[in-house]
């Protein structure tokens, strides 16, 4: 996989696709990037298991913290890891021990390991790095576009009125026209001056 | 679904819009209301946070606005986009997110009269301090540079002469500066030229002009192009430090590559308010439906126009960069291939009487401060939008006392030509 810029239909396969999310690193602080993502995936129907050692014992939104993912004690299909790019190899390594392995590991925005990345992927794991899934399936929903963002997805069809707690269609005809290709480029010239 | 790409005219027609979920409505509804009613407390209390999408109340968002915006960030190649009530407005709210007081910022000396009154004047009340530079000489961009600046702003085609800048050349400076390119493109249109495509970070616009094109509704949007970073040295406190405003939220790290939009909306429009009425948005989007083929007509219909006044005897010079005499052509055919634009100047031998003559003659131009209208137009510059300039300023900027202005609109070619012919026979 091209960590660099994904196709659509790669990210929209695996949110259509995975219905349990562990999230390492959720925070019960509600100005958190991580609670925003938590609270927004659990009204979009997704199952959402919050990991924090610090916090065992508490509940996020109504579901008890664990902490670690070996103390799920039940199969999650996507591993969702809000830690700096430093800290994300030993999770992975931690989910690479779970029995089955999840499908999917995803590290949130500004997080990226390459290295770890190929680890999972060498064993069938999908992985996406440096995205949230909130944005994305914002984004692939266009649920998005009432914040001014360009979704970079069209449709003529008409949509149901979205209500609380709906799944939302992310099968609209993407655009990579007015895509993000800019702000990629960006990065990687900042990652490889660095 | 694969990822295809549509074109600039698919997404000019359906970016960001798409049948109206409660009525089946095709066409963008205009939702004429001040606020939205929550589903719940929690939901209210969400949507305040900026943990929920959705709108609360017309000066933060509202949803034909934001089908404008989505729009406007497709056909720029943007993350984002938030439309305000005019392209000054615009510029406030950009700089407010950029600039302390006691900043500075360097402007490209060639710039909207209106422009160079708010940043010489206004703008010097905030304390935000703008420092002039030649867009003809990347190097004065460069001398310029001190420890407090905070940004490069241009336009890419420059009024009111319809020069071209050399958008790549200043971007590598902006990036060495380590401050964003802030790039006005509201004489090319994204049709035209995608700043973002050569180095800019964030485009502004006024739509009152060629995206709306119709002169019927005042405008102004902001596209982020979710290149700049904005964490860096705490430069940026508006994006990367946590905000009082949003309980310690850090717009960067919470919003990514589409945080200075996002800044503009709940930092800038919420608590400046400068929020475009739906109604002008609506208006403004059925005007870009047609952006590709009023902007293709424009700029032809500036050529033929530009070259009958080069022929003729009483026109002492033409400044339009679509000719191939002009000095902008090399940078013409490389930023814009499609048309120069259609916002140019020329001046008379005749002087100053030559010009106030001139325009008094007129029957088809009109008279008026405008540009990007389907009707042709006509100005005096020195007297008009660059009247508030000195001499020596007029001078530089393009607007010399013998100097008209001519924005082309899409009428027939032969009766633009033919008005120009009459008014300019002795």
């Amino acid at each position: 996989m091209n960590h660099d810029a994904y196709p659509d239909n790669y990210i929209r396969g695996i949110l259509n696709s995975v219905k349990s999310i562990a999230m390492v690193g959720a925070s019960p602080v509600n100005v958190r990037p991580s609670y925003f993502a938590f609270k927004y995936l659990m009204q979009r129907g997704y199952d959402m298991i919050p990991v924090n050692p610090g916090h065992v014992g508490k509940e996020l939104l109504g579901k008890p913290f664990v902490a670690s993912l070996s103390d799920i004690g039940r199969p999650v299909d996507m591993i969702d890891i809000f830690r700096n790019s430093s800290h994300i190899m030993p999770v992975v390594e931690e989910a690479l021990t779970l029995n089955p392995l999840p499908k999917v590991i995803w590290m949130q925005l500004g997080a990226r390991d390459d290295a770890a990345a190929a680890k999972a992927e060498s064993v069938g794991i999908k992985v996406v790095m440096n995205r949230c899934p909130k944005i994305e399936y914002g984004r692939l929903s266009s649920e998005i576009s009432w914040m001014g963002v360009n979704s970079r997805t069209l449709s003529s069809k008409r949509a149901p009125a979205p209500t609380q707690g709906m799944r939302l269609s992310l099968n609209r005809m993407s655009v990579g026209g007015g895509n993000t290709a800019a702000s990629d480029r960006a990065a990687k010239n900042k990652t490889e001056q660095s | 679904m694969s990822d295809r790409l549509p074109g600039f005219s698919t997404l000019a027609v359906h970016a960001g819009a798409q049948p109206d979920p409660t009525t089946g409505a095709r066409a963008t509804p205009i939702y004429q209301t001040t606020s939205f009613v929550f589903n719940d407390a929690d939901h209210a209390a969400s949507l305040f946070g900026l943990q929920a999408f959705g709108n609360i109340y017309t000066r933060i968002g509202n949803p034909t606005n934001a089908v404008l915006e989505e729009r406007v960030a497709a056909l720029e190649g943007g993350t984002a986009a938030l439309a305000v009530a005019s392209g000054h407005a615009a510029q406030v709210v950009v700089l407010q997110q950029l600039l302390q007081p006691g900043d500075e910022f360097i402007a490209a000396r060639k710039l909207y009269g209106g422009s160079i009154n708010q940043f010489t004047h206004a703008f010097k009340s905030f304390g935000w301090n703008v420092v002039w530079a030649d867009p003809d000489d990347v190097a004065s961009f460069e001398r310029a540079v001190t420890p407090r600046t905070k940004a490069i702003f241009i336009e890419s085609i420059a009024n009111p002469a319809g020069s071209i800048t050399d958008i790549e050349a200043i971007s590598t400076v902006a990036r060495k500066a380590g401050v964003p390119l802030i790039v006005d493109n509201t004489l090319a249109s994204p049709y035209l030229i995608r700043p973002i495509d050569h180095g800019a970070d964030i485009v502004v616009h006024s739509l009152t002009k060629f995206l709306g094109g119709h002169g019927n509704s005042l405008g102004g949007i902001i596209v982020d192009a979710g290149t700049f970073d904005w964490s860096t040295g705490g430069k940026y406190p508006m994006l990367s430090e946590p905000r009082p405003e949003y309980h310690g939220i850090r717009l960067q790290e919470t919003f990514g590559n589409f945080a200075f939009a996002i800044a503009c909306r709940v930092l800038g429009l919420r608590d400046l308010g400068p929020a475009l009425s739906p109604f002008n948005a609506f208006m403004i989007l059925t005007g870009i439906e047609t952006l590709p083929l009023r902007m293709q007509k424009h700029c032809d219909n500036a050529k033929a126009v530009a070259e009958y006044l080069a022929g003729h005897p009483a026109v002492a010079s033409v400044s339009y960069a679509g000719l191939p005499s002009d000095k902008y052509n090399r940078l013409a055919r490389k930023y814009a291939p499609r048309g120069a634009g259609a916002v140019f100047t020329f001046s008379l031998k005749g002087g100053y009487d030559a010009g106030v003559s001139l325009v008094s003659k007129l029957q088809l131009f009109s008279h008026l401060a405008n540009v990007g209208d389907t009707r042709s137009l006509v100005i005096h510059p020195a007297s008009t939008t660059h009247s508030q300039l000195d001499d020596a300023a007029k001078i530089k900027s393009g607007a010399g006392p013998d100097v008209v202005r001519l924005s082309i609109g899409i009428e027939d070619k032969e009766d633009l030509i033919a008005d120009l012919e009459q008014a300019l026979a002795a």
